[in-house]
């Protein structure tokens, strides 16, 4: 889990936010905060497809499925499984 | 000449049962409206507004989602003769306060007599109202009564004459909010014509559309254009295609879809964010035009598009140019379908210092530049220089368009329209040239940035940065960029801020961030929070945006 929630902050800060030194918080709203833009949220679904071969689906993109890394980790972890 | 409800009326007494308009949902089956159910639909409002009092001329603000009601209760808007106007919905990331505000901005300057929302909202709607505001009624979508008749006769609409006012489009931007363009019935039908023959447009058309209904293109190119021309609409929400982009081509698809509308940005997030597996099936032979319009157009993203969908039968001769705007209706050029739009590679030198397009002299280097067509058969086009004298063929200047179908005006804002109509002649505030009579968009006069279609004031978005608490008043720029891969720009905004330790300095780059992104339309790319003295100012004081905007890039570049 842990290393999903740091692959994931290190590619949102750094190809998302272009702040590769920007700390996401684990617990830190990046949806609904509009962190992510609805254009930004297509490149997460196809960076976790490609990472960790875990499909999110298109009526998955909002923030009542994932708001926060470690919501989005849980999602990726659990279909891992 | 006609008006909305005549042409509606003619068409139904035609062919009732065809399917007008069919709605696409993400989580739902497709919705199909033949023009009598569309109609029907539509009088229920007509006679919710007529039981509400509310006056033929009057302004009624929608404010509602994708979906049959935002559909019934704009055509029942023209049914009953009022002006309806269609209002963005409230997202997730902004601020309800911020909506709010613009909210009563809007009623204060357009001064309507209703507003349509859904109850669930209407709490947040009435909290925009003041004591002695224009508004007398807020309709509830849930207290609509169906009609089971559609009687022609008892509707007002059919009084109205063609030069009267049929609708508003608000521009979208803080600033531009209380910008409502008012366009009349004969405006819009000139502009259906011109741009019909320029399509060679007919009923056999698909327009295949996931463009807001809140912007011109969506209204007009993705909703009006095909209802009113006998043409089949197929429409889905513009949130559920930024999630699914691929539905797009399924739709195009399952409904042999002709015509589409596309800004710019939209063929690179087509090319690069389609999966193969959700093209399985997808056959695109179809699509005769599939046009871009609505932000700077780039050969690159047509070439970029095409690569990616030639193999499921998109036909590159499909991908067309216009560049269009509001205030002529819609469009205003139109690159000649069945051939490709015409590229002009100019020199980048030239272009830049001499303000002058012509071909590079060997080995310099160049710019390819996308003709966005020929002006339509209705509207002239001159360029003008600073003293508004006209310029020769190729020379850079400002775009003028005359026509007969231009805004009635900027409705209540007499000042506005004053100000951008000039002996007849709408000064459009974009730069470009013409060559052999194709015209080609090179940028904006003022430094408005345009990302993903949408127009956002510079200013604006300085204002609400210097909200943050740290942050100087008139200590920050704000600008575009533009991103190749993505083909729009990305949004920069530069701070000076007291503290110098990047720790405290990053902290209130992230209060920037938020704070922006919740109050204005766009999501911010670049966020810095700088010492003081980073921002270069003229000599006059103000903040130079392109100079800083190359200080910024060329920062960038170091730290590669």
């Amino acid at each position: 889990m842990e290393d999903i929630v740091s692959t994931l902050q290190k590619q949102i800060a750094a190809q998302i936010l272009k702040q590769p030194n920007r700390i996401i918080r684990e617990d830190e709203p990046l949806i609904s905060s509009g962190l992510i833009d609805s254009f930004s949220l297509m490149d997460v679904a196809l960076f976790v497809e490609d990472n960790f071969g875990v499909r999110i689906e298109d009526t998955e993109l909002n923030a009542d499925t994932f708001d926060t890394l470690t919501q989005l980790a849980a999602l990726i972890d659990s279909r891992k499984k | 000449m006609t008006t909305f409800p005549e042409r509606l009326k003619s068409l139904h007494a035609r062919t009732p049962d065809r399917v007008a308009l069919t709605l696409q949902f993400s989580s739902a089956d497709d919705l199909s409206l033949t023009l009598d159910q569309l109609l029907h639909g539509a009088a229920s409002y007509s006679r919710s507004y007529a039981r509400a009092e509310i006056q033929p001329g009057e302004v009624v603000i929608l404010i509602l989602q994708h979906g049959e009601d935002l559909v019934y209760a704009f055509w029942g808007a023209i049914l009953h003769g009022t002006i309806p106007s269609i209002m963005p919905f409230l997202t997730e990331k902004l601020s309800p306060e911020r909506y709010r505000a613009d909210l009563a901005a809007l009623i204060s300057v357009t001064r309507p007599s209703a507003i349509v929302t859904y109850q669930e909202f209407e709490a947040e709607v009435r909290s925009a109202l003041k004591e002695g505001d224009s508004v007398r009624e807020v309709i509830v979508t849930e207290k609509v009564e169906k009609q089971s008749k559609l009687d022609f006769n008892s509707l007002t609409g059919f009084q109205r004459k063609p030069g009267d006012i049929v609708l508003l489009q608000h521009s979208s931007g803080t600033t531009g909010l209380q910008k409502g363009v008012a366009l009349s019935h004969q405006a819009v039908f000139n502009q259906l014509n011109a741009y019909g023959k320029s399509l060679a447009l007919n009923e056999k058309d698909v327009v295949v559309s996931w463009l807001p209904l809140y912007h011109d293109m969506g209204l007009i190119a993705g909703f009006i254009l095909p209802i009113l021309s006998g043409a089949h609409l197929a429409l889905m929400s513009p949130f559920d295609w930024v999630r699914a982009p691929y539905k797009l081509m399924q739709s195009v698809t399952k409904y042999h879809g002709t015509l589409s509308w596309l800004p710019n940005f939209a063929y690179n997030f087509c090319a690069q964010k389609i999966r193969d597996r959700h093209l399985e099936g997808v056959d695109l032979s179809s699509w005769r035009a599939v046009i871009n319009c609505s932000e700077p157009v780039r050969w690159e993203s047509h070439n970029a598009f095409s690569e990616k969908f030639k193999s499921y039968g998109l036909r590159r001769e499909a991908l067309q140019t216009s560049y269009a705007m509001a205030e002529n209706v819609f469009g205003v050029t139109q690159s000649q379908l069945g051939g490709e739009p015409v590229v002009f590679e100019v020199d980048r030198g030239a272009f830049m210092s001499e303000r002058v397009a012509r071909a590079p002299t060997d080995g310099h280097p160049s710019i390819k530049m996308m003709s966005s067509g020929r002006p339509l058969e209705n509207v002239q086009v001159k360029i003008l220089d600073e003293s508004r004298n006209e310029v020769a063929d190729r020379a850079i200047g400002e775009i003028a368009l005359q026509s007969d179908c231009m805004l009635t005006g900027y409705f209540h804002r007499d000042d506005l329209t004053e100000k951008a109509i000039v002996d007849g002649w709408y000064l459009t505030g974009d730069y470009g040239f013409i060559s052999d009579g194709e015209v080609y968009v090179s940028g904006r006069k003022k430094d408005m940035i345009i990302v993903g279609g949408k127009n956002v004031y510079p200013q604006d978005l300085e204002t609400l940065t210097s909200e943050v608490p740290g942050v100087h008043a008139g200590r920050s720029v704000a600008f575009g960029m533009y991103n190749e891969e993505e083909g729009t720009e990305d949004v920069v905004v530069i701070a000076e801020v007291d503290p110098e330790d990047p720790a405290e300095q990053q902290k209130i780059a992230d209060a920037i961030r938020a704070h922006v992104t919740k109050n204005s339309a766009v999501a911010l790319r670049y966020v810095r929070a700088v010492d003081s003295k980073w921002i270069l100012k003229t000599s006059s004081g103000k903040t130079a945006r392109s100079a800083n905007k190359e200080k910024f890039l060329a920062e960038l570049e170091t730290q590669k």
